[in-house]
């Protein structure tokens, strides 16, 4: 009956990550391709895609052991570019997962695990589906990258340009995140706090951008707030700089 | 540093980081849910960081030398095209790649 049960677990999640499989595993074969092309030795890329288990950091990571940068400022790279993680445990059913898979549950969320419980559709989940959707995404990235990295070595080193992958990627992501968010303002701040670091400080382009863009964003968040304090004539906050963290939007006022 | 206790600390840094990320929310969701700067941050960086990462990538093309700058460019445009045609992401990553491997191996020789 046990058995049953984790069957049952088993193919429910094997059905839930059919369509996201398709995407993971090529890009899992990218990823090795592009080990073996940097001049690492294939198991690397198993190690990269297990180990690390975030995707657009696995590729970034890549160039950035290439050119040996200094551990602290792959630290802040990997805290910026995956802090959007931060707020997926707003919404993610970790609470239907038993305390020992919880370690596992919250390794393994990933944009995708993410995407496929969010809005409440994985409210009726079983603990044992939600580990197996989410062992099941990292087996597809693992095995494509692992045979990715495999086959890399068949790829004619003649060939130029296939780091442009990574910049497809990016690409990709950028549209995606536009969809989901049209705000013009932030991604014009994004290109200029780019061009500003490019000029100001060549060696660490990344880093620079990375802060400036979000030091731009909290400043803006904090103009908008004052604005709104502002229109709402409450004297206190005019005469008090409040601490971004400590009062409430307006929206929030109304909830 | 030897190469190998070099990865392994990066690989270690990005992957302890990253999983941080992901738990550590779970103890403080209270406090998570109340800021209204961090909330206004997760929903406006993603776009952004993911701009800079592609002008990160593209910053040792010489716009100088149209050999390079040609396969970048038209590279760059079909990969914008497929995705706001296709939306799908494998087909515009590799088609995109496929496309300026070929007028870059071409251009090369």
């Amino acid at each position: 009956m046990n058995d049953a049960r984790v069957r049952g677990a088993f193919a429910a999640a094997a059905g839930d990550t059919a369509s996201v499989g398709l995407s993971l595993f090529p890009l899992g074969v990218s990823l090795g391709v592009l080990v073996v092309h940097t001049g690492l030795d294939w198991w690397w890329a198993t190690v990269f895609a297990a180990v690390v288990y975030a995707g657009s950091l696995e590729f970034l990571l890549l160039g950035l052991v290439a050119a040996a940068t200094p551990l602290g400022q792959i630290a802040v790279t990997a805290l910026l570019v995956n802090f959007r993680h931060l707020f997926y445990a707003l919404s993610f059913p970790l609470r239907q997962v038993r305390p020992l898979g919880r370690a596992y549950a919250t390794f393994a969320l990933t944009d995708e695990a993410y995407a496929m419980t969010a809005g409440g559709r994985a409210r009726g989940w079983s603990g044992a589906r939600i580990l197996w959707m989410q062992a099941l995404c990292q087996l597809y990235w693992v095995a494509g990258a692992t045979l990715g990295a495999l086959a890399g070595g068949l790829v004619p080193a003649a060939l130029h340009g296939l780091e442009f992958a990574l910049t497809a990627l990016f690409v990709v992501l950028t549209l995606d995140a536009w969809r989901a968010r049209r705000d013009p303002p932030v991604p014009l701040l994004a290109a200029a706090s780019f061009a500003v670091a490019a000029a100001l400080t060549p060696g660490t382009p990344l880093l620079t951008a990375m802060g400036l863009f979000t030091a731009g964003l909290l400043a803006r968040h904090a103009l908008a707030r004052r604005k709104a304090a502002r229109l709402l004539v409450v004297p206190e906050a005019l005469a008090v700089p409040v601490p971004a963290a400590a009062a409430p939007v307006p929206e929030r006022c109304a909830s | 540093m030897s190469g190998t206790l070099y990865l392994v600390s990066a690989v270690a840094v990005s992957a302890g980081i990253t999983w941080g990320l992901r738990a550590l929310p779970f103890a403080v969701l209270a406090p998570l849910r109340r800021s209204a700067a961090l909330r206004a941050l997760s929903l406006q960086m993603p776009v952004g960081l993911m701009l800079i990462l592609v002008l990160y990538t593209l910053r040792d093309v010489d716009p100088g030398t149209w050999r390079t700058l040609a396969p970048t460019a038209l590279g760059l445009a079909a990969a914008v095209l497929l995705h706001l045609r296709t939306r799908n992401a494998v087909v515009s990553i590799l088609g995109a790649t496929a496309l300026h491997v070929t007028l870059a191996t071409l251009w090369q020789t």
